[in-house]
């Protein structure tokens, strides 16, 4: 008996891999007559990272519908966006990315979240279809990669951003609260901690387990630490709650973020309460009005839209960051001059593109990463419900 | 370790909430002889089931009309998944709740699209008060309150009425009962009705503390309480109060630890396994004897 199940699992793993196989060679654009390409949304829509998945695909969404069509070769080309859902899972990613692959994605945007971008990077290496990382932005991402790009900043640069400003408000001790075996999490609390105790600060670090929902004994804790500020850069999920719990405990510490804390969703748990939360992120609404009115009118054409968006049409950062990673994905389709991956991925490299978020262009030594000098820094305004923009803040 | 009174506070707060799930687990149990996986997720389906009646409703009618959608759940999902199966073994019956478990979730999942939805917050239950020095909300002193309220009419329920006299007689012999004329399918269902009541009061107090539900958001505390209700003896109703005290208190004194935090899961789950290896009955649980 348990030769034949052993037998029935093998056989059906192998058929799984040919059924893998199959797709991959099968598809091809230039057999119809209408030119397409296409390009894949890597993003989770659910998960604890859903919210910001979301908005980072609408921007991308928008961007397309700004521009539905790519010059390849002096021929129009109709790009078509393919979405796959990572569900914010590290085991689920690499399956996403698959989905992706078969569905004929000749690049890749994506993904809103480090842990899940890691985990699939070896999928896209060896189907050899370049991806642009959006908002992901831990370093292992694009380490030693030549097919992993990404248009944003990165954590040591956060982190060392954050503790750099939360030295200048005068905090002297802090309490980072990341979640476990989280790459973003833990990366950024590392990078805050290292700066910050390089400045002359003093950090105790905490680690809580997934699918916490009780925060209140990780409050007290920083509070006997005796510290003037938590730093936790987690997923907008745990923000809510941590938000909310801090304020129901009437905690006299600041709360310090990073990117994901950017939503109007830990706004919504903010709201009328009195607590103090700063963030860093990589556009501010009104940075660009072009393109924060055309957002929002677009946004404001569809209830699905604004049901993803979290309610409002408020702009998110990344919303801004994927309408950018949109166009330069383009501007290396552009530049190839041709649908092939390969090519995509080399044209890559030289694309110097200014869009809402700043001017984009890629180191071109080892990694693909963007040169970023600035974050935005932005308080959260519990009466008015909306982010306050406080400065820009590069690393002196 | 910095022990204060918010970590016994928080302790005690999450000990009921996990009690009022555990009784759900355990009473079918002690009837049913079944683990009901989906109790878990009738419990987070009642924190969504407010967050959208909310949106067209008042709160003071939209707690007593969740607290009904909640029982017609539990009552549905006993009809529709389990009652077709009595005849069959019970693994099959325990599959069948698996899949309820997973419909309930990804039905979830659908519905709000993975998206995180804000609970919204009761007046004065959701206020902030000061507990011997520690500022908290008002609904973790309500909250061990109201469960011990609660677990003394369920006992008294259970020891002076007809049901409970009849649902005493289902759990002890199921068969025989049914050849005395007691009628096993209204015994059942006041058994599913009566957990799913508690799940839906131990939801509303969960979800005040912690005002986000995710589709997922059953499942952590769904599997303490079956931790909980195994550790008191499961089947049994002090037992399983008990218990889900215990993992609460403990949960959050290893919290109060920086270094220690990262295991207060572990430990719930470790203490499943101690437990089943040294007393397997709990600690209150009946003694199996085996007939010959």
């Amino acid at each position: 008996m348990k030769k034949i199940v052993a037998l029935v699992l093998a056989a059906l793993m192998l058929t799984v891999m040919f059924a893998g196989c199959g797709d991959n060679t099968n598809t091809d654009d230039t057999n119809t007559d209408e030119k397409v390409i296409t390009i894949g949304i890597y993003e989770p829509a659910s998960g604890s990272n859903g919210a910001g998945g979301k908005q980072e695909t609408l921007g991308i969404k928008y961007a397309h519908s700004v521009c539905p069509t790519v010059e390849i070769g002096g021929e129009t080309y109709t790009v078509k966006l393919e979405a796959a859902d990572n569900q914010s899972s590290n085991d689920k990613a690499p399956t996403a990315a698959a989905e992706l692959i078969s569905k004929g994605a000749k690049v890749v945007l994506g993904s809103y979240g480090s842990g899940v971008s890691i985990a699939a990077s070896d999928t896209f290496k060896n189907a050899g279809v370049p991806v642009i990382g959006v908002t992901c932005t831990n370093p292992q991402v694009t380490e030693g990669n030549d097919h992993y790009f990404r248009i944003c900043f990165l954590d040591p640069f956060q982190g060392t951003v954050l503790a750099n400003y939360a030295y200048e408000l005068g905090y002297r001790t802090a309490y980072t609260l990341a979640e476990n075996g989280n790459d973003y999490d833990e990366g950024l609390a590392y990078y805050f901690t290292q700066a910050f105790t390089a400045l002359g600060g003093t950090v105790e670090n905490a680690n809580f387990p997934e699918n916490t929902s009780d925060f209140n004994s990780y409050i007290t804790n920083a509070e006997t630490a005796g510290a003037d500020v938590i730093f936790a850069p987690t997923s907008i999920n745990y923000a809510q709650l941590i938000v909310e719990q801090a304020a129901a405990k009437g905690a006299d510490i600041a709360l310090m973020a990073s990117d994901t804390w950017d939503s109007n969703q830990v706004l919504a748990a903010a709201a009328g309460k009195d607590i103090d939360i700063q963030v860093t992120t990589f556009y501010q609404e009104g940075g660009n009005a072009e393109f924060d009115e055309g957002f929002k009118a677009w946004l404001n054409s569809d209830a699905q839209n604004i049901t993803d968006n979290g309610g409002n049409d408020m702009i998110a950062a990344v919303s801004a960051m994927g309408y950018d990673a949109y166009f330069v994905a383009l501007e290396a389709i552009k530049a190839a001059g041709s649908t092939d991956s390969a090519a995509i991925m080399e044209a890559i490299w030289d694309v110097n593109y200014t869009g809402v978020t700043g001017p984009i262009t890629f180191e071109g030594d080892v990694n693909g990463d963007a040169v970023r000098t600035t974050a935005y820094i932005k308080k959260a305004n519990t009466e008015t419900v909306a982010w306050d923009f406080v400065k820009e803040q590069g690393v002196n | 370790m910095n022990l204060t009174i918010d970590h016994i506070l928080a302790g005690i707060s999450a000990g009921g909430q996990y009690a009022l799930i555990a009784i759900g687990y355990t009473m079918v149990y002690g009837i049913l002889r079944l683990i009901n996986f989906a109790h878990g997720d009738v419990f987070m389906a009642s924190g969504l089931i407010i967050v959208y009646l909310t949106t067209a409703m008042p709160l003071q009618y939209a707690i007593p009309v969740v607290v009904i959608a909640t029982v017609l759940l539990g009552f549905l999902i006993e009809r529709a998944a389990y009652k077709p199966l009595r005849q069959a073994p019970r693994m099959s019956v325990m599959i069948s709740a698996i899949g309820v478990s997973y419909l309930i979730q990804n039905l979830a999942l659908y519905i709000t699209g993975g998206l995180p939805q804000t609970y919204p917050s009761i007046p004065w239950v959701s206020d902030s008060v000061e507990i011997f020095g520690a500022i908290t909300k008002r609904v973790t002193v309500i909250t061990p309150i109201l469960t011990l309220i609660l677990v003394v009419l369920l006992v008294v329920l259970i020891r002076y009425t007809k049901i409970g006299m009849a649902m005493r007689a289902v759990s002890k012999d199921f068969e025989t009962s049914q050849l005395m004329g007691i009628k096993i399918n209204k015994v059942i269902s006041t058994t599913f009705i009566i957990g799913s009541f508690l799940a839906c009061i131990g939801s509303l107090l969960y979800f005040t503390s912690y005002q986000s539900v995710t589709p997922t958001s059953g499942a952590m505390p769904g599997l303490k309480a079956f931790v909980a209700a195994v550790f008191g003896g499961i089947g049994s109703i002090p037992g399983a109060v008990v218990g889900a005290f215990v993992i609460g208190i403990c949960e959050n004194i290893i919290k109060s630890s920086t270094d220690f935090s990262i295991f207060s899961d572990a430990f719930t789950f470790a203490l499943l396994i101690i437990v089943l290896c040294v007393k397997p009955t709990g600690l209150f649980g009946e003694k199996t004897t085996d007939k010959v």
